[in-house]
This record gives structure tokens, C-alpha cells and sequence, in this order.
């Protein structure tokens, strides 16, 4: 047990230990979220704009987006998908 | 002044503003406490623990204007993460039943633990020459003496010694220190629409 405010080596390297970083594709993904919505509220617009590409954009998104030029991240691809469905 | 020294409240009105750089600022203070919820709290494998801290930080984004107060944003950031991990155990215990539920219990006191580990963790940041990442590449990234001595460019027979040094820096850094914050055991502080 962990007393609040006091500390030894011991209960500090228990607490230090306790946050290991989270892993690098997983907080980059994150911090791109702004970028990330940007670009999916494009490709959301253009869907609705061009069947050709809605029609391809759900049949394999990742291939439409490569050939259309985006750069979304794969754990962003669940949202842009239900948006593209709704 | 640099990001990494704002309190959160300030970093919270930069992300309102659309200030990137405070966005990423805010994940990267926030990704560890987040990551250990879903992980060590509520023993999420990674791919439902990737799911929910991306989700986390979507809704973060999404509702960073309507915080009623700023400085609570750590509170809010844990309750949101719990209430993700224990519906994505109950959707997943529903094709698949738990072996052992989690006691509420005992998630309280696991991120009260954590709610100190950040406020430790902050503290590494106010300490000189390389003692921070030292102390954080020795607990939390569970390097060896030689890693750490090879990064950072120093005799590894000089590290062990170096982070008893450095853990004495921080005791005293800390002792003293006005406590930050209120554990997030506590749900009755914040509320998440």
C-alpha cells in the first residue's frame, strides 16, 4: 500500500512503474484525430458527391482511399466506415 | 514556456482553440494513464484496449468544448475510459463469459493508484540533466542498465547509482507538494453526457 505524499525508493519505483508508455501507433493515431476528421469529412463529402467513388469506397475502402491519395490511419477506418454507411 | 509544463486546464483551452500542438500534448500526457486503465485495470487484450483508447480520445476531441471544468479534464478522461473497458467487457462477456468479473472495488482503488502514478510522473519533468528519462526508461519502459547507459550515452556501471541519485531527487520534489489532485475513484465528481 501506497501512502499519499510519502515515499521511498520502493513505493516510487512501484508508481513509475505503474504507467509504461502506451504503444507509438496507438498515441500517434490519436494525436492525428484532428487531421484524421478533416480528411474524413472530405472523403464523406466527395462520397456523396461521386457514386463511382462511394460505390468503390465501400467495396474496399482502403484501395479507394489509397488511389484517390488519402492517408488515413488504420484505426481511424472503423469511423470513416460508419460514416460512409450511414 | 513549453507545453509539457502547462497544468491541464491550460492545455485544454489551447485544444478548444484548435492548437495542434496542444492536442498532441494532451494524448501524450494522458496515453499512459489511459493505456493502463484498459490494460492492467480492466485487463482488456490489445485489440478491445486499442479500440477503446482510440475511442477515449475520439470522444475526448469531440466533447473538449463542452467540459464544464477544465483542470477536471483527467477525472473525465478516467470515468469515460472506465465506462468504455466495462461496456466492452459486458458486449464481449456476452459471447464469451468472464472467467472473473471485476470488482468495482477494486477498479477504484487500482486507479487511485494511478491517479498518484501520474502526479509521480509529472514530477519527473521538473528534474535536471537526464534523471527523468533515466528513472522512466529504468520503471516504466523496464530497460537494463546497459540500454539505458547506451541511449543516453553514459557508462552503464554509473546508472544503478545514478537512479538512486535521481529517485532521491524526486522523493524530494514531491514531499511537500500540494496534492494536485482528487482520485478518480471518487463517480460522483464528473459527470459525461
Amino acid at each position: 500500500m501506497i501512502t499519499k505524499g510519502q515515499y521511498d525508493e520502493e513505493s516510487l519505483g512501484k508508481l513509475l512503474g505503474a504507467l509504461p508508455p502506451a504503444p507509438e501507433g496507438w498515441v500517434a493515431a490519436a494525436q492525428e484525430l484532428p487531421r484524421a476528421r478533416l480528411e474524413m469529412d472530405d472523403i464523406v463529402a466527395r462520397a456523396e458527391a461521386d457514386a463511382e467513388f462511394r460505390a468503390a469506397a465501400m467495396k474496399d475502402l482502403e484501395g479507394a482511399l489509397e488511389a484517390a491519395g488519402y492517408d488515413i490511419a488504420p484505426a481511424h477506418l472503423p469511423v470513416l466506415r460508419e460514416r460512409l454507411s450511414a | 514556456m513549453s507545453l509539457g509544463l502547462l497544468a491541464d486546464a491550460d492545455v485544454v483551452a489551447r485544444c478548444r482553440e484548435g492548437d495542434q500542438q496542444a492536442w498532441n500534448e494532451l494524448v501524450s500526457r494522458f496515453s499512459r494513464y489511459v493505456y493502463a486503465i484498459t490494460s492492467r485495470v480492466y485487463r482488456l487484450g490489445d485489440h478491445d484496449a486499442e479500440d477503446v483508447f482510440q475511442e477515449v480520445f475520439a470522444r475526448t476531441y469531440e466533447r473538449i468544448g463542452e467540459l464544464r471544468d477544465d483542470e477536471a479534464i483527467r477525472p473525465w478522461i478516467a470515468t469515460l475510459t472506465r465506462r468504455l473497458c466495462v461496456d466492452r467487457l459486458r458486449a464481449d462477456s456476452r459471447e464469451q463469459p468472464m472467467d472473473e468479473p471485476i470488482d468495482p472495488g477494486e477498479s477504484d482503488n487500482a486507479i487511485e493508484m494511478l491517479d498518484e502514478a501520474l502526479a509521480v510522473h509529472e514530477g519527473l519533468k521538473a528534474l535536471p540533466e537526464h534523471c527523468g528519462e533515466i528513472l522512466d526508461r529504468f520503471f516504466a519502459r523496464d530497460e537494463s542498465y546497459r540500454t539505458i547507459g547506451e541511449a543516453l550515452d553514459l557508462p552503464p556501471g554509473t546508472i544503478a547509482s545514478r537512479i538512486s541519485r535521481c529517485l532521491g531527487k524526486l522523493k524530494g520534489q514531491l514531499e511537500g507538494r500540494k496534492p494536485r489532485f482528487q482520485p478518480s475513484g471518487d463517480r460522483t465528481e464528473t459527470s459525461i453526457a
